[in-house]
Parts: structure tokens; sequence; C-alpha cells
């Protein structure tokens, strides 16, 4: 004997309800793989280097390349540190908040940050000043960047093969602003200018502290400066870094001007 | 400055290498935990090294280049150098770097002690 089918009984609303509570809470019963404190302070993975259709003008010599750290660059590798003490009181926080929101207006004049906003990814054309109205062009790609602090990490062609972190932190009750630069040159033509581009270095980073901390109206700073060689070799195997040379490339760029010119109004 | 929050044990994975299990932060302040597991290691008489990564919690920039440090000290000393047990994020940030390329990267212990990679 069977018994008759009976006839779906129509589902209340508080089941509905009650189904979903239990899916939800069977899912966090599976543990999620916990995400890292570090995970939104660093850049997404990247293989070459895009740059903002708007900024591509300046990014030219950026674009499509690949960055480097200093395992890839070609001289010694040196750990170059700036450090000021910041007086009266500025908290890490309130100095990084600032420079971050205004870094290139922070730099010497005559040089151009290609990017308003320092965020994670961020890749930033870069306009140096080299005499006679000459500008070389390069950019960084924003690595890092936290509360505390913030790393650039410069690109293939790049005079330096380089993380530059900029932080800041209290030491004896003081804030102290800090540009750390772990550095290698990025091939034999930048390593033979390296005497020259060091001291051109020096006076724009210790001209850069001032305008920030001039910021906070501070003024008099004293800024403590340390070189350390971390690795005297030179890295042979890296000297072909010397293709992708931003200066000669800006050189070149600047000689083909006309061309360029000549096919935009044949277009 | 930031206090370490890093702390390292040295174990013989082999004859040859030293696994130095890495815990906690790796900042620009675990340069003295860091170095001290290298120095000991070394002492071990280490040909290899392996850093072991299961139990990082938490790396900056300032971090990474304190491997890069730790990279060169190895290298003069010609000790391969090997790591394993990164988080899918923490391995991204060895190939965004490009460390990965100096640094050989294993799913785990075993691999990266049986590796030719390691001499």
């Amino acid at each position: 004997m069977t018994t008759p089918a009976q006839p779906p009984r129509p589902i209340e609303i508080e089941e509905i309800e009650l189904a979903v509570k239990e899916a939800a809470s069977a899912d966090a019963a599976v543990p999620a793989q916990a995400q890292p404190r570090d995970a939104a302070y660093w850049a997404p993975k990247v293989d070459r280097l895009t740059v903002d259709p708007d900024r591509a003008a300046m990014g030219f010599n950026i674009a499509g390349r690949r960055v480097t750290g200093p395992q890839q660059g070609f001289g010694r590798l040196y750990q170059r540190t700036y450090s000021a003490a910041l007086k009266p009181m500025v908290t890490p926080q309130q100095l990084i908040s600032e420079w971050k929101a205004n870094f290139g207006s922070f730099w010497p004049k005559g040089n151009r940050f290609g990017a308003t906003l320092i965020a994670p990814g961020e890749v930033a054309p870069i306009a140096m000043k080299a005499g006679a109205g000459f500008k070389l062009s390069t950019g960084v790609l924003v690595l890092y960047a936290d509360d505390e602090s913030f790393t650039f990490m410069t690109p293939e062609g790049h005079m330096f093969a380089a993380w530059i972190t900029f932080s800041g932190h209290i030491e004896n009750e003081t804030t102290v602003m800090r540009i750390q630069i772990l550095l290698r040159t990025s091939d034999p033509l930048f390593e033979m200018a390296w005497p020259v581009m060091r001291f051109m270095e020096d006076r724009f980073w210790r001209q850069t502290m001032r305008n920030v901390a001039a910021r906070f109206g501070i003024t008099g700073i004293d800024i403590q400066e340390k070189l350390v060689v971390v690795d005297k070799k030179r890295q042979w195997k890296n000297w072909r870094n010397v293709w992708h040379n931003m200066a000669i490339r800006s050189v070149l760029h600047l000689l083909t001007a006309p061309v360029r010119l000549v096919r935009r109004v044949a277009h | 400055m930031d206090k370490s929050m890093t702390s390292t044990v040295v174990r013989v994975g082999d004859g040859l290498t030293s696994v130095i299990d890495i815990r906690g932060d790796v900042t620009a302040a675990s340069e003295p935990a860091l170095m001290a597991a290298y120095e000991e290691a070394s002492r071990q008489g280490a040909r290899r090294l392996v850093l072991n990564f299961s139990d990082l919690e938490y790396m900056n920039s300032g971090g990474i280049g304190m491997l890069v440090t730790l990279l060169v000290r190895a290298n003069r000393q010609h000790q391969p150098l090997a790591a394993y047990g990164l988080s899918d994020h923490y391995r991204e940030i060895f190939e965004l770097t490009r460390l990965d390329e100096a640094i050989s990267i294993f799913d785990d212990e075993a691999t990266a002690l049986s590796s030719s990679v390691l001499g």
C-alpha cells in the first residue's frame, strides 16, 4: 500500500532566514586563510609597469619596464641614510601623511614627480633637471606604503637599482624623519658617474628634508648622513643594463622629437 | 625605533644545511635577531641556508631590505640561500621585489633540502 503523496508544504520566511543563518555559521566554521596585517600596504604584483594615459608623455621611459631591486643592479651595494630630528614634536603619522600628500612639492625646484597619490602600486613618472633646460625621464613604483613609511622601487633604466624608504619613527621621545636608500648603480655608465651623482643625490635629499620640515614650521634641522658599503663587489653579469639607461634614452627621445612631430602632422 | 618582534631558531637541516625558522614580524628591527641566527648557522658550519617562513606574520619594506643584507652576507661566504613556507601573499612580494631571482623558493623543507639549487 502506498501513501498518497502530500502536496509540498509552503516554506515559511522564518525557515528561510534560519537556513541562511545556519549556512553563514557553517561558513564561519571553515577557517578562512587569514589576510596578513601588511596585505594592504604592498603593491600588487606586476611584471611590467604601465603608465596612466594622462602621464604617458612623461613616462615614456618607464612604460613596459620591469622594476629592479638592488640585486638587479651593477655597482657596489650601498645603504645611504639621511635622518633628522623634528622639534617641536610632529608625530610620525602626521609627518608621513603630509609627506605622502605633497611628495613632489617638497622636491627642489625644476624636478617633477608625476603622481599626486602615494599608494601601493602607483607608478609615478619623474622628470629630473639635468641642466640647460634638459630633463631626464624616469620614474618609480610605490612598492609599499603604511602610516609611518613608504617605499619606492626603481624601474629598469633608472640610475639606481634601488629601494628608497621614507619613514618617521620615535627616538628619544622625538620624531626622526628618515630617508634610507638601498642601492646599486644600474649600469657601468652610471657607476662611473657615481661620484658626481652621489653629490647631487645628497644635495637633492637634504633640500627635500628641509622643505618637509619647513611645512611643519621647523627650520634649521640637523641632517645626519650615513653611508654603509653593504657589498663592495660589482655585479658584472648585469652590465647589459646599459641598454635601458634612462640618460641615453632621454637624449635619444629629445633628438628624435622632430621625427615624432612630422609623423603626428602626417597622420 | 621599533622593537624587534622576531624570533629565530637555528636547526641542522642535513649535514651541510642549516634551517633558520623565522617567527613573527620581519622588519628592519629584525636585523640583530636574523644576523645572530645567520652567525650561529655559520658557526655550525652551514654551507647552505634555508629560511623557514611558515610562521611569518608581518613583513614591511624594511624587512625586505634586511633580507637583501642577509643575502649579500651569505653570497660573500658562497652559501646558497633558499626559502620555504611562504604564503601566497609573501611569495608574491618576493616575486614583485625580484628577490625570488636570488633566493630559491620551495613549498616545503624536504623539497628545499633535496634541491640541487642548493648545491
